[in-house]
């Protein structure tokens, strides 16, 4: 089944890995003589290089191992995840605990190079391995009445620090509406750049939603559960005002404590420029279909 | 009296002065990690941040001296106008940062300071300490007379606006914005019963 959508980025696209390993040195190097501009500069007409291994496994939301965009890559060391297995249930035909081998027997791993836009007004290009949503759902094989897919992350407090101060009330939880869910973009990425994903970016599986702000993207899964209902998710329930359920990536409505028009790429330095959003993080063509008749403002 | 007074005589040997030329250094060496990766892949953010941050805690620092003095003893009065200052010029180059280097966009930045509660409140504390720092000086000080003391007791809003500042910028209930806003508040109780004693004893 997989294979329905063609990367518009290329592998070519990619960071060779010796340069990519190596283009801190380079980036230090240019600063020394005030030239660390120009890298993010170059990048953003490009706007389509992927960020570098160490950019996108250095800086990280992953509030359970700590609220500072480091302490994922600190902390996350700690986090078992062999074995590791997925509940799926709810409205499935064949509800059940599925072990990340066996499922990784079954899926057909692509390589998927998406934009990833936070909503915190920052970005990243990331070179994600997985298989799509789709894929694993029919596993399980979702029934008819099935409506909305709810997510839920890990929770080991003994593994993961940023547990024990209820930052969001835990565990993270995330859903999606069953046509997001089956759309080819939707992936469950299980490797970046052709490697393992680190634990730091919810190893060892987690989902990628490339047209919805990072948040929705959620890591860790350890159950996916089909409903007929519209599922909790955690900012959401953290703060409604501030995160709706679709948070979809829209420059023209903003986070009320924040302009969502403008973004600015990791890895440009001290000097880095803001760029435009693009409607749906660029992914419009694809997805706005989803959303005919909606009224955005309202249903962010 | 006798743990302070080691201490007080041991302070009396350091000039004010010098706090000037060491509050250069955190600043100057942030930036140079910035250029050089040592602030991570994002270091706009976090510089921006460290400043906002540092100018708070030695805002704070400045706000805790009269009642270290009037609780411990020790005796730090004379870093006061420095100490003001400094966290002044951190909270200034916080600012800067935000211009500069993170909005970048003139017409943003003014819907940002008037739509974005957080940004309005950082912001107005940080022009209560304008007047201020411009009359930390002693000329300033012989001529406002009175005045200067009920002038610089803006002070007190200026720290408790950037305290809520911090804390409204906070994603999620986090505890270190709580800290600085309940360390803030203590700060100011502590001066509740001397505002309220003094005009009835000069009366």
């Amino acid at each position: 089944m997989a294979r329905r959508w063609t990367n518009t980025l290329t592998r070519d696209d990619v960071t060779p890995e010796h340069l990519f390993l190596n283009r801190r040195a380079v980036l230090g190097g240019l600063a020394g003589v005030g030239l660390a501009g120009l890298p993010g500069s170059a990048r953003a007409q490009e706007g389509l290089e992927p960020n570098t291994w160490e950019e996108i496994t250095s800086y990280n939301n992953y509030y359970e191992f700590g609220t500072g965009k480091d302490d994922p890559a600190r902390y996350a060391d700690a986090l078992t995840i062999d074995p590791w297995s997925v509940r799926i249930d709810g409205m499935v035909d064949r509800p059940g605990t599925y072990a990340f081998e066996d499922i990784m027997d079954q899926m057909d791993i692509e390589e998927r190079i998406y934009r990833f836009r936070c909503v915190e007004a920052w970005s990243m290009v990331v070179p994600w391995n997985g298989f799509e949503l789709a894929d694993l759902l029919s596993l399980a094989g979702v029934q008819d009445r099935a409506r909305y897919v709810a997510f839920e992350t890990v929770l080991r407090p003994d593994e993961m620090p940023g547990t024990r101060f209820p930052v969001l009330d835990w565990p993270y939880v995330e859903g999606l509406r069953i046509d997001e869910a089956m759309h080819p973009l939707t992936i469950m990425a299980t490797g970046i750049y052709g490697r393992d994903i680190p634990k730091q970016n919810g190893a060892p599986l987690r989902l990628v939603v490339p047209w919805k702000y990072g948040f929705k993207s959620i890591k860790s899964v350890v159950r996916i559960t089909l409903t007929d209902e519209e599922p909790p998710t955690s900012w959401n329930r953290a703060n409604p005002r501030e995160y709706g359920f679709y948070s979809n990536v829209n420059p023209e409505v903003d986070h009320p404590r924040w302009s969502q028009a403008t973004e600015r790429m990791i890895g440009g330095g001290l000097f880095a420029r803001r760029q435009p959003t693009l409607m749906f993080n660029g992914y419009a063509d694809e997805v706005a279909g989803l959303y005919d008749g909606m009224d955005l403002t309202e249903f962010f | 009296m006798s743990v302070a007074d080691p201490i007080n005589s041991a302070l009396r040997q350091v000039p004010a002065w010098t706090l000037y030329v060491a509050a250069v250094w955190p600043p100057a060496w942030l930036f140079w990690l910035g250029l050089t990766g040592g602030l991570g892949v994002e270091p706009i953010k976090v510089l921006e941040h460290r400043m906002g941050e540092l100018g708070l805690q030695v805002l704070i620092v400045t706000l805790a001296i009269s009642p270290v003095r009037r609780l411990v003893g020790v005796n730090l009065l004379k870093f006061r106008r420095a100490l003001g200052l400094i966290g002044f010029s951190y909270i200034f180059l916080h600012l800067l940062v935000w211009l500069f280097l993170d909005v970048q966009i003139v017409g943003q930045i003014w819907a940002d300071i008037l739509r974005r509660p957080y940004i309005t409140i950082g912001m107005a504390g940080f022009l209560l300490m304008v007047p201020l720092a411009v009359t930390s000086n002693d000329w300033s000080l012989r001529r406002l007379g009175p005045t200067w003391r009920k002038l610089h007791r803006l002070t007190y809003v200026a720290v408790l606006l950037g305290a809520i500042h911090f804390l409204m910028l906070a994603k999620g209930f986090q505890l270190e914005p709580l800290v600085y806003l309940g360390v803030v508040a203590a700060l100011l109780a502590l001066r509740l019963p001397q505002a309220c004693v003094k005009p009835r004893a000069t009366a």
